[in-house]
Protein backbone atom coordinates (compact mmCIF):
# COMPACT_ATOMS: atom_id res chain seq x y z
CA UNK A 1 0.00 0.00 0.00
CA UNK A 2 1.64 3.15 -1.56
CA UNK A 3 1.35 5.97 2.21
CA UNK A 4 3.56 8.17 -0.27
CA UNK A 5 1.00 11.19 -0.16
CA UNK A 6 2.75 12.07 -3.91
CA UNK A 7 2.91 8.88 -5.30
CA UNK A 8 -0.72 10.27 -6.63
CA UNK A 9 0.48 12.65 -8.85
CA UNK A 10 3.33 10.82 -10.76
CA UNK A 11 2.97 10.68 -13.93
CA UNK A 12 2.74 7.18 -15.58
CA UNK A 13 3.06 6.03 -18.93
CA UNK A 14 0.09 4.15 -20.68
CA UNK A 15 1.08 4.08 -24.62
CA UNK A 16 5.08 5.39 -24.93
CA UNK A 17 5.45 7.79 -27.89
CA UNK A 18 8.04 9.77 -29.25
CA UNK A 19 7.90 12.67 -31.74
CA UNK A 20 10.77 14.77 -33.30
CA UNK A 21 12.86 13.74 -30.29
CA UNK A 22 10.01 14.24 -27.76
CA UNK A 23 8.54 12.09 -25.31
CA UNK A 24 5.06 12.40 -25.77
CA UNK A 25 3.69 9.57 -24.78
CA UNK A 26 0.34 8.75 -23.38
CA UNK A 27 0.31 8.83 -19.61
CA UNK A 28 -2.53 9.04 -16.96
CA UNK A 29 -2.45 12.24 -17.02
CA UNK A 30 -3.28 12.63 -21.09
CA UNK A 31 -6.25 9.64 -20.23
CA UNK A 32 -8.02 11.86 -17.53
CA UNK A 33 -7.69 14.97 -19.75
CA UNK A 34 -9.38 12.74 -22.73
CA UNK A 35 -12.16 11.74 -20.16
CA UNK A 36 -12.81 15.26 -19.36
CA UNK A 37 -12.63 16.81 -22.81
CA UNK A 38 -15.18 13.48 -23.88
CA UNK A 39 -17.40 14.14 -20.67
CA UNK A 40 -17.84 17.79 -21.74
CA UNK A 41 -18.80 16.93 -25.13
CA UNK A 42 -20.95 14.41 -24.31
CA UNK A 43 -22.50 16.45 -21.61
CA UNK A 44 -23.73 18.92 -24.18
CA UNK A 45 -24.39 16.59 -26.76
CA UNK A 46 -26.25 13.87 -24.79
CA UNK A 47 -28.01 16.78 -22.52
CA UNK A 48 -29.66 18.13 -25.92
CA UNK A 49 -30.20 15.13 -27.56
CA UNK A 50 -33.69 15.06 -26.87
CA UNK A 51 -34.24 18.76 -27.34
CA UNK A 52 -37.30 19.00 -24.88
CA UNK A 53 -38.95 22.44 -23.97
CA UNK A 54 -39.00 21.11 -20.39
CA UNK A 55 -35.54 19.87 -19.84
CA UNK A 56 -34.64 16.51 -18.36
CA UNK A 57 -32.21 15.89 -15.92
CA UNK A 58 -29.24 15.99 -18.47
CA UNK A 59 -30.46 18.58 -20.23
CA UNK A 60 -30.85 20.74 -16.73
CA UNK A 61 -27.36 19.93 -16.03
CA UNK A 62 -25.88 20.81 -19.95
CA UNK A 63 -28.08 24.27 -19.81
CA UNK A 64 -27.02 24.95 -16.43
CA UNK A 65 -23.10 25.01 -17.37
CA UNK A 66 -24.18 26.78 -20.47
CA UNK A 67 -26.10 30.05 -18.83
CA UNK A 68 -23.71 29.77 -15.81
CA UNK A 69 -20.54 30.56 -17.83
CA UNK A 70 -22.85 32.55 -20.32
CA UNK A 71 -23.86 34.96 -17.08
CA UNK A 72 -19.89 34.86 -15.84
CA UNK A 73 -18.55 35.98 -19.43
CA UNK A 74 -21.57 38.37 -19.88
CA UNK A 75 -21.23 40.11 -15.92
CA UNK A 76 -17.24 39.94 -16.03
CA UNK A 77 -16.53 40.81 -19.25
CA UNK A 78 -18.94 42.75 -20.94
CA UNK A 79 -21.71 42.04 -23.68
CA UNK A 80 -17.93 42.88 -26.41
CA UNK A 81 -16.58 39.70 -25.38
CA UNK A 82 -19.27 37.10 -26.66
CA UNK A 83 -17.42 35.86 -28.93
CA UNK A 84 -15.01 34.94 -26.63
CA UNK A 85 -17.61 32.90 -24.90
CA UNK A 86 -16.63 29.22 -26.26
CA UNK A 87 -13.46 29.91 -25.55
CA UNK A 88 -14.18 30.96 -21.95
CA UNK A 89 -16.48 27.92 -21.55
CA UNK A 90 -13.98 25.55 -22.92
CA UNK A 91 -11.52 26.64 -19.76
CA UNK A 92 -14.22 26.48 -17.38
CA UNK A 93 -15.64 22.74 -18.58
CA UNK A 94 -12.05 21.63 -18.91
CA UNK A 95 -10.69 22.58 -15.39
CA UNK A 96 -14.08 21.85 -13.69
CA UNK A 97 -14.34 18.44 -15.08
CA UNK A 98 -10.81 18.04 -14.87
CA UNK A 99 -10.86 18.83 -10.77
CA UNK A 100 -14.25 17.30 -10.16
CA UNK A 101 -12.93 13.94 -11.94
CA UNK A 102 -9.81 14.13 -9.69
CA UNK A 103 -11.64 13.77 -6.21
CA UNK A 104 -12.96 10.20 -7.50
CA UNK A 105 -10.50 8.10 -5.52
CA UNK A 106 -8.07 6.14 -7.94
CA UNK A 107 -8.17 8.79 -10.60
CA UNK A 108 -5.38 11.20 -11.63
CA UNK A 109 -6.09 14.94 -11.54
CA UNK A 110 -4.02 16.64 -14.27
CA UNK A 111 -5.00 19.88 -13.31
CA UNK A 112 -2.82 19.41 -10.35
CA UNK A 113 0.59 19.46 -12.45
CA UNK A 114 1.50 23.09 -12.95
CA UNK A 115 3.03 22.84 -16.22
CA UNK A 116 -0.97 21.57 -17.83
CA UNK A 117 -2.44 24.89 -15.43
CA UNK A 118 0.75 27.19 -16.71
CA UNK A 119 -0.42 25.74 -20.49
CA UNK A 120 -4.09 26.86 -19.74
CA UNK A 121 -2.71 29.54 -18.23
CA UNK A 122 -0.80 31.29 -20.88
CA UNK A 123 -2.72 30.28 -23.24
CA UNK A 124 -5.26 32.63 -21.47
CA UNK A 125 -2.49 35.17 -21.01
CA UNK A 126 -1.36 34.59 -25.16
CA UNK A 127 -4.91 35.31 -25.96
CA UNK A 128 -5.42 37.91 -24.25
CA UNK A 129 -2.35 40.22 -25.51
CA UNK A 130 -3.79 39.12 -28.56
CA UNK A 131 -7.16 40.55 -28.35
CA UNK A 132 -5.72 43.89 -26.48
CA UNK A 133 -2.60 44.23 -29.22
CA UNK A 134 -5.75 43.55 -32.38
CA UNK A 135 -8.31 45.85 -31.18
CA UNK A 136 -5.90 48.75 -29.61
CA UNK A 137 -2.71 48.26 -31.89
CA UNK A 138 -0.17 50.21 -30.00
CA UNK A 139 -2.65 52.30 -28.05
CA UNK A 140 -2.35 48.54 -25.97
CA UNK A 141 0.89 49.95 -24.25
CA UNK A 142 -0.90 52.99 -22.36
CA UNK A 143 -2.89 49.69 -20.18
CA UNK A 144 0.61 50.34 -18.45
CA UNK A 145 0.38 53.60 -17.43
CA UNK A 146 -2.83 54.30 -15.49
CA UNK A 147 -4.59 57.38 -16.62
CA UNK A 148 -4.72 60.50 -14.15
CA UNK A 149 -1.33 59.16 -12.77
CA UNK A 150 1.24 61.72 -12.47
CA UNK A 151 3.58 61.43 -15.22
CA UNK A 152 6.73 61.81 -12.26
CA UNK A 153 5.42 58.66 -11.41
CA UNK A 154 6.01 56.85 -14.73
CA UNK A 155 9.50 55.11 -14.07
CA UNK A 156 7.97 53.82 -11.35
CA UNK A 157 4.00 52.65 -12.47
CA UNK A 158 5.15 51.35 -15.31
CA UNK A 159 7.66 48.70 -14.24
CA UNK A 160 4.93 48.18 -11.83
CA UNK A 161 2.52 47.28 -14.28
CA UNK A 162 4.16 45.23 -16.29
CA UNK A 163 5.40 43.06 -13.73
CA UNK A 164 1.98 42.44 -12.47
CA UNK A 165 0.74 41.54 -16.03
CA UNK A 166 3.20 38.91 -16.98
CA UNK A 167 2.99 37.93 -13.39
CA UNK A 168 -0.89 36.85 -14.29
CA UNK A 169 -0.56 33.51 -16.17
CA UNK A 170 2.05 32.73 -13.26
CA UNK A 171 -0.33 33.48 -10.30
CA UNK A 172 -3.03 32.04 -12.57
CA UNK A 173 -1.63 28.78 -13.05
CA UNK A 174 0.20 28.73 -9.79
CA UNK A 175 -3.56 28.98 -7.41
CA UNK A 176 -4.81 26.25 -9.37
CA UNK A 177 -2.26 23.77 -9.27
CA UNK A 178 -1.29 24.63 -5.47
CA UNK A 179 -4.92 24.20 -4.46
CA UNK A 180 -5.87 20.73 -6.17
CA UNK A 181 -2.40 19.41 -5.00
CA UNK A 182 -2.63 20.93 -1.48
CA UNK A 183 -6.12 19.65 -1.13
CA UNK A 184 -4.68 15.99 -2.85
CA UNK A 185 -1.92 15.22 -0.80
CA UNK A 186 -3.60 16.45 2.83
CA UNK A 187 -6.84 13.75 1.75
CA UNK A 188 -3.66 11.48 1.10
CA UNK A 189 -1.78 12.04 4.49
CA UNK A 190 -4.84 11.63 6.26
CA UNK A 191 -5.89 8.66 5.14
CA UNK A 192 -2.28 7.56 5.61
CA UNK A 193 -2.48 8.38 8.75
CA UNK A 194 -5.18 5.54 9.00
CA UNK A 195 -2.93 2.88 7.32
CA UNK A 196 0.06 3.49 9.61
CA UNK A 197 -1.94 3.42 12.75
CA UNK A 198 -3.02 -0.07 12.05
CA UNK A 199 0.58 -0.92 11.08
CA UNK A 200 1.62 0.37 14.17
CA UNK A 201 -0.73 0.09 17.07
CA UNK A 202 -2.94 -2.94 16.09
CA UNK A 203 -6.21 -2.78 17.71
CA UNK A 204 -5.74 0.52 18.72
CA UNK A 205 -4.57 1.28 15.99
CA UNK A 206 -8.16 0.58 14.19
CA UNK A 207 -9.75 2.96 16.56
CA UNK A 208 -7.87 5.62 16.76
CA UNK A 209 -7.12 5.34 13.23
CA UNK A 210 -11.18 6.24 12.54
CA UNK A 211 -10.16 10.12 13.46
CA UNK A 212 -8.22 10.53 10.46
CA UNK A 213 -10.97 9.03 8.22
CA UNK A 214 -13.36 11.13 9.63
CA UNK A 215 -11.91 14.21 9.01
CA UNK A 216 -11.01 12.99 5.57
CA UNK A 217 -15.29 12.58 4.97
CA UNK A 218 -15.21 16.51 5.83
CA UNK A 219 -12.04 17.30 3.74
CA UNK A 220 -14.06 15.56 0.65
CA UNK A 221 -16.84 17.55 0.72
CA UNK A 222 -14.48 20.63 1.33
CA UNK A 223 -12.67 19.61 -1.77
CA UNK A 224 -15.38 19.01 -3.76
CA UNK A 225 -15.85 23.05 -3.32
CA UNK A 226 -12.61 23.44 -4.14
CA UNK A 227 -12.44 21.98 -7.05
CA UNK A 228 -15.57 24.01 -8.05
CA UNK A 229 -14.52 26.97 -6.61
CA UNK A 230 -11.01 27.15 -8.40
CA UNK A 231 -12.40 26.16 -11.65
CA UNK A 232 -14.41 29.15 -11.00
CA UNK A 233 -11.70 31.64 -9.91
CA UNK A 234 -9.65 30.52 -13.29
CA UNK A 235 -12.56 31.08 -15.31
CA UNK A 236 -14.07 34.81 -13.70
CA UNK A 237 -10.04 35.90 -13.55
CA UNK A 238 -9.85 34.70 -17.75
CA UNK A 239 -12.98 36.81 -17.68
CA UNK A 240 -11.55 39.86 -15.80
CA UNK A 241 -8.46 40.10 -18.25
CA UNK A 242 -10.58 39.57 -21.49
CA UNK A 243 -12.62 42.74 -20.38
CA UNK A 244 -8.96 44.50 -19.29
CA UNK A 245 -7.93 43.32 -23.42
CA UNK A 246 -11.53 44.82 -24.54
CA UNK A 247 -11.75 48.48 -22.29
CA UNK A 248 -8.05 49.39 -21.06
CA UNK A 249 -9.54 50.00 -17.99
CA UNK B 1 -20.08 32.89 -0.64
CA UNK B 2 -17.28 31.31 0.59
CA UNK B 3 -16.03 31.74 4.36
CA UNK B 4 -12.76 33.69 3.67
CA UNK B 5 -11.17 32.19 7.28
CA UNK B 6 -11.97 28.81 5.53
CA UNK B 7 -10.02 30.26 2.11
CA UNK B 8 -7.42 31.46 4.03
CA UNK B 9 -6.71 28.03 6.20
CA UNK B 10 -7.04 26.09 3.04
CA UNK B 11 -4.25 28.13 1.69
CA UNK B 12 -2.23 28.57 4.79
CA UNK B 13 -2.14 24.88 4.27
CA UNK B 14 -1.89 24.52 0.48
CA UNK B 15 1.54 26.79 0.82
CA UNK B 16 2.43 24.70 3.85
CA UNK B 17 1.97 21.29 1.99
CA UNK B 18 3.75 22.99 -0.88
CA UNK B 19 6.66 23.83 0.36
CA UNK B 20 7.58 21.01 2.53
CA UNK B 21 6.64 18.67 -0.30
CA UNK B 22 8.73 20.65 -2.38
CA UNK B 23 12.00 21.17 -0.12
CA UNK B 24 12.04 17.71 1.71
CA UNK B 25 10.30 15.39 -0.68
CA UNK B 26 7.99 14.46 2.25
CA UNK B 27 5.95 15.94 4.34
CA UNK B 28 7.22 16.93 7.42
CA UNK B 29 4.14 16.58 9.53
CA UNK B 30 3.94 12.80 8.01
CA UNK B 31 7.17 12.10 9.97
CA UNK B 32 6.04 13.10 13.49
CA UNK B 33 4.48 10.68 16.37
CA UNK B 34 4.77 7.07 16.23
CA UNK B 35 4.75 6.05 12.63
CA UNK B 36 7.75 7.82 11.58
CA UNK B 37 9.81 4.86 11.16
CA UNK B 38 6.93 3.08 8.84
CA UNK B 39 5.93 5.74 7.21
CA UNK B 40 10.08 7.25 5.90
CA UNK B 41 10.45 3.30 5.65
CA UNK B 42 7.18 3.24 2.35
CA UNK B 43 8.67 6.68 1.09
CA UNK B 44 12.26 5.17 0.27
CA UNK B 45 10.44 1.86 -0.88
CA UNK B 46 7.98 4.06 -3.38
CA UNK B 47 11.21 6.07 -4.23
CA UNK B 48 13.33 2.93 -5.02
CA UNK B 49 10.74 1.65 -7.32
CA UNK B 50 10.42 4.67 -9.18
CA UNK B 51 13.59 5.91 -8.88
CA UNK B 52 12.07 9.66 -9.06
CA UNK B 53 12.74 11.64 -5.96
CA UNK B 54 10.37 14.94 -5.38
CA UNK B 55 7.58 16.23 -6.30
CA UNK B 56 6.45 14.64 -9.74
CA UNK B 57 4.79 17.79 -10.69
CA UNK B 58 8.41 19.33 -11.34
CA UNK B 59 10.18 16.53 -13.11
CA UNK B 60 10.31 17.92 -16.63
CA UNK B 61 10.94 15.12 -18.19
CA UNK B 62 7.01 14.59 -18.20
CA UNK B 63 5.96 18.24 -19.34
CA UNK B 64 6.34 17.48 -23.33
CA UNK B 65 4.06 14.98 -23.10
CA UNK B 66 1.74 17.05 -20.67
CA UNK B 67 1.80 19.91 -22.97
CA UNK B 68 1.27 17.62 -25.96
CA UNK B 69 -2.12 15.91 -25.00
CA UNK B 70 -3.02 19.05 -23.11
CA UNK B 71 -2.90 20.85 -26.81
CA UNK B 72 -4.74 17.86 -28.34
CA UNK B 73 -7.53 17.19 -25.64
CA UNK B 74 -8.14 20.82 -25.10
CA UNK B 75 -7.98 22.25 -28.92
CA UNK B 76 -10.49 19.05 -29.73
CA UNK B 77 -12.73 20.09 -26.77
CA UNK B 78 -12.72 23.88 -27.84
CA UNK B 79 -13.21 22.76 -31.82
CA UNK B 80 -16.14 20.45 -30.46
CA UNK B 81 -17.64 22.46 -27.86
CA UNK B 82 -17.44 25.98 -30.83
CA UNK B 83 -18.60 23.59 -33.51
CA UNK B 84 -21.15 21.00 -32.23
CA UNK B 85 -21.98 21.42 -28.48
CA UNK B 86 -22.44 25.29 -27.41
CA UNK B 87 -24.84 25.60 -30.51
CA UNK B 88 -26.94 23.13 -29.64
CA UNK B 89 -27.50 23.87 -26.47
CA UNK B 90 -28.03 27.85 -27.26
CA UNK B 91 -30.30 26.99 -30.17
CA UNK B 92 -32.56 25.15 -27.04
CA UNK B 93 -32.41 27.66 -24.80
CA UNK B 94 -33.28 30.34 -27.64
CA UNK B 95 -36.15 28.06 -29.12
CA UNK B 96 -37.24 28.06 -25.31
CA UNK B 97 -37.08 31.84 -25.30
CA UNK B 98 -38.90 31.84 -28.57
CA UNK B 99 -41.42 29.81 -27.92
CA UNK B 100 -42.43 31.65 -24.30
CA UNK B 101 -42.56 34.97 -25.77
CA UNK B 102 -44.06 33.62 -28.37
CA UNK B 103 -46.80 32.22 -25.95
CA UNK B 104 -46.76 35.59 -24.46
CA UNK B 105 -47.43 37.54 -27.54
CA UNK B 106 -50.74 35.11 -28.55
CA UNK B 107 -51.83 35.30 -25.12
CA UNK B 108 -51.41 39.26 -25.12
CA UNK B 109 -53.05 39.01 -28.90
CA UNK B 110 -56.11 36.65 -27.36
CA UNK B 111 -56.64 39.09 -24.46
CA UNK B 112 -57.23 41.89 -26.53
CA UNK B 113 -59.11 39.91 -28.81
CA UNK B 114 -61.21 39.09 -25.78
CA UNK B 115 -61.55 42.64 -24.72
CA UNK B 116 -63.13 43.60 -28.25
CA UNK B 117 -66.00 41.02 -28.22
CA UNK B 118 -66.70 42.02 -24.30
CA UNK B 119 -66.92 45.17 -25.21
CA UNK B 120 -68.62 44.64 -28.55
CA UNK B 121 -71.20 42.35 -26.71
CA UNK B 122 -71.56 45.05 -23.89
CA UNK B 123 -72.46 47.31 -26.52
CA UNK B 124 -75.07 45.24 -28.14
CA UNK B 125 -76.86 44.71 -25.06
CA UNK B 126 -76.40 48.35 -24.27
CA UNK B 127 -78.39 48.85 -28.14
CA UNK B 128 -80.67 46.21 -27.65
CA UNK B 129 -81.99 47.24 -24.10
CA UNK B 130 -82.70 51.00 -25.47
CA UNK B 131 -84.06 49.19 -28.55
CA UNK B 132 -86.76 47.23 -26.28
CA UNK B 133 -86.99 50.34 -24.25
CA UNK B 134 -88.25 52.08 -27.65
CA UNK B 135 -89.97 49.94 -28.65
CA UNK B 136 -92.16 49.36 -25.18
CA UNK B 137 -92.34 52.82 -25.09
CA UNK B 138 -93.70 53.10 -28.56
CA UNK B 139 -96.01 50.10 -28.39
CA UNK B 140 -97.56 51.34 -25.42
CA UNK B 141 -98.19 54.96 -26.89
CA UNK B 142 -99.73 53.16 -29.99
CA UNK B 143 -102.14 51.11 -27.71
CA UNK B 144 -102.87 54.08 -25.41
CA UNK B 145 -104.17 56.16 -28.59
CA UNK B 146 -106.02 52.70 -30.05
CA UNK B 147 -107.38 52.55 -26.07
CA UNK B 148 -108.86 56.04 -26.27
CA UNK B 149 -110.00 55.71 -29.63
CA UNK B 150 -111.63 52.70 -29.21
CA UNK B 151 -113.16 54.27 -26.16
CA UNK B 152 -113.99 57.63 -28.40
CA UNK B 153 -115.56 55.29 -30.83
CA UNK B 154 -117.70 53.38 -28.16
CA UNK B 155 -118.78 56.42 -26.29
CA UNK B 156 -119.99 58.03 -30.07
CA UNK B 157 -121.72 54.70 -30.69
CA UNK B 158 -123.73 54.85 -27.58
CA UNK B 159 -124.47 58.20 -27.49
CA UNK B 160 -126.07 57.67 -30.76
CA UNK B 161 -127.84 55.04 -29.69
CA UNK B 162 -129.13 56.68 -26.93
CA UNK B 163 -130.75 59.87 -29.42
CA UNK B 164 -131.69 56.90 -31.70
CA UNK B 165 -133.44 55.38 -28.74
CA UNK B 166 -134.80 58.67 -27.23
CA UNK B 167 -136.21 59.38 -30.88
CA UNK B 168 -137.65 56.42 -31.37
CA UNK B 169 -139.52 56.81 -27.61
CA UNK B 170 -140.44 60.32 -28.88
CA UNK B 171 -141.83 59.33 -31.29
CA UNK B 172 -143.74 56.35 -30.08
CA UNK B 173 -144.89 58.36 -27.01
CA UNK B 174 -146.53 61.24 -29.83
CA UNK B 175 -148.24 58.26 -31.53
CA UNK B 176 -149.31 56.78 -28.22
CA UNK B 177 -150.51 60.42 -27.16
CA UNK B 178 -152.33 60.49 -30.52
CA UNK B 179 -153.88 57.08 -30.02
CA UNK B 180 -154.79 58.29 -26.64
CA UNK B 181 -156.79 61.52 -28.05
CA UNK B 182 -158.56 59.34 -30.61
CA UNK B 183 -159.63 57.28 -27.42
CA UNK B 184 -160.52 59.52 -25.59
CA UNK B 185 -162.80 61.24 -28.17
CA UNK B 186 -164.36 58.26 -28.93
CA UNK B 187 -164.54 57.61 -24.89
CA UNK B 188 -166.60 61.19 -24.37
CA UNK B 189 -168.70 60.37 -27.48
CA UNK B 190 -169.82 57.44 -26.21
CA UNK B 191 -170.17 58.60 -22.58
CA UNK B 192 -171.93 61.77 -23.78
CA UNK B 193 -174.03 59.62 -25.96
CA UNK B 194 -175.18 57.15 -23.34
CA UNK B 195 -175.50 60.36 -20.97
CA UNK B 196 -177.72 62.65 -23.43
CA UNK B 197 -178.97 60.19 -25.40
CA UNK B 198 -177.45 62.66 -28.05
CA UNK B 199 -174.68 62.10 -30.20
CA UNK B 200 -172.51 65.20 -29.71
CA UNK B 201 -170.64 66.58 -33.28
CA UNK B 202 -167.20 65.14 -33.71
CA UNK B 203 -165.81 68.84 -33.95
CA UNK B 204 -167.17 69.51 -30.66
CA UNK B 205 -165.77 66.52 -28.65
CA UNK B 206 -162.55 67.13 -30.37
CA UNK B 207 -162.38 70.79 -28.80
CA UNK B 208 -163.03 69.11 -25.34
CA UNK B 209 -160.38 66.50 -25.68
CA UNK B 210 -157.89 69.03 -26.66
CA UNK B 211 -159.02 71.18 -23.77
CA UNK B 212 -158.77 68.58 -21.38
CA UNK B 213 -155.60 67.35 -22.57
CA UNK B 214 -153.91 70.57 -22.25
CA UNK B 215 -155.01 71.18 -18.72
CA UNK B 216 -153.50 68.01 -18.44
CA UNK B 217 -150.33 68.36 -19.47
Amino acid sequence: MATDPLHQFRIEQIVPLHLAGHDVSFTNSSLYMVVAAVLVTGLLVAGTASRALVPGRLQSVAELLYEFVSGMVRDNAGAQARPYFPLVFSIFAFVLFGNMIGMIPGTFTFTSHIIVTFTLAALVFVFVTLVALIRHGFHFFSFFFPSGAPIALAPILIPIEIISYLMRPVSLSIRLFANMMAGHTMLKVFAGFTITMIGALGAVGWLAGAVPVAINVALIGFEIMVAFLQAYVFTILTCLYIRDAIELH
Amino acid sequence: MVNPRLMVWLKGLAAAAVLTVALGGTPSFAQTGEETAHATDSVEQEAGVHEEKGLPQLNTKTFASQIFWLAITFGTLYVLVTKVGLPRVGAVLEAREAKISGDLDKATQLKAETDAIVAAYEKAVAEARAGAHKLLNETAATADAAAAKRTADVVAGLAAKQKEAEARIEGQKQTALANVRAVAAEAAAAAVAKLAGVSPDQAGVDGAVDAALKERA
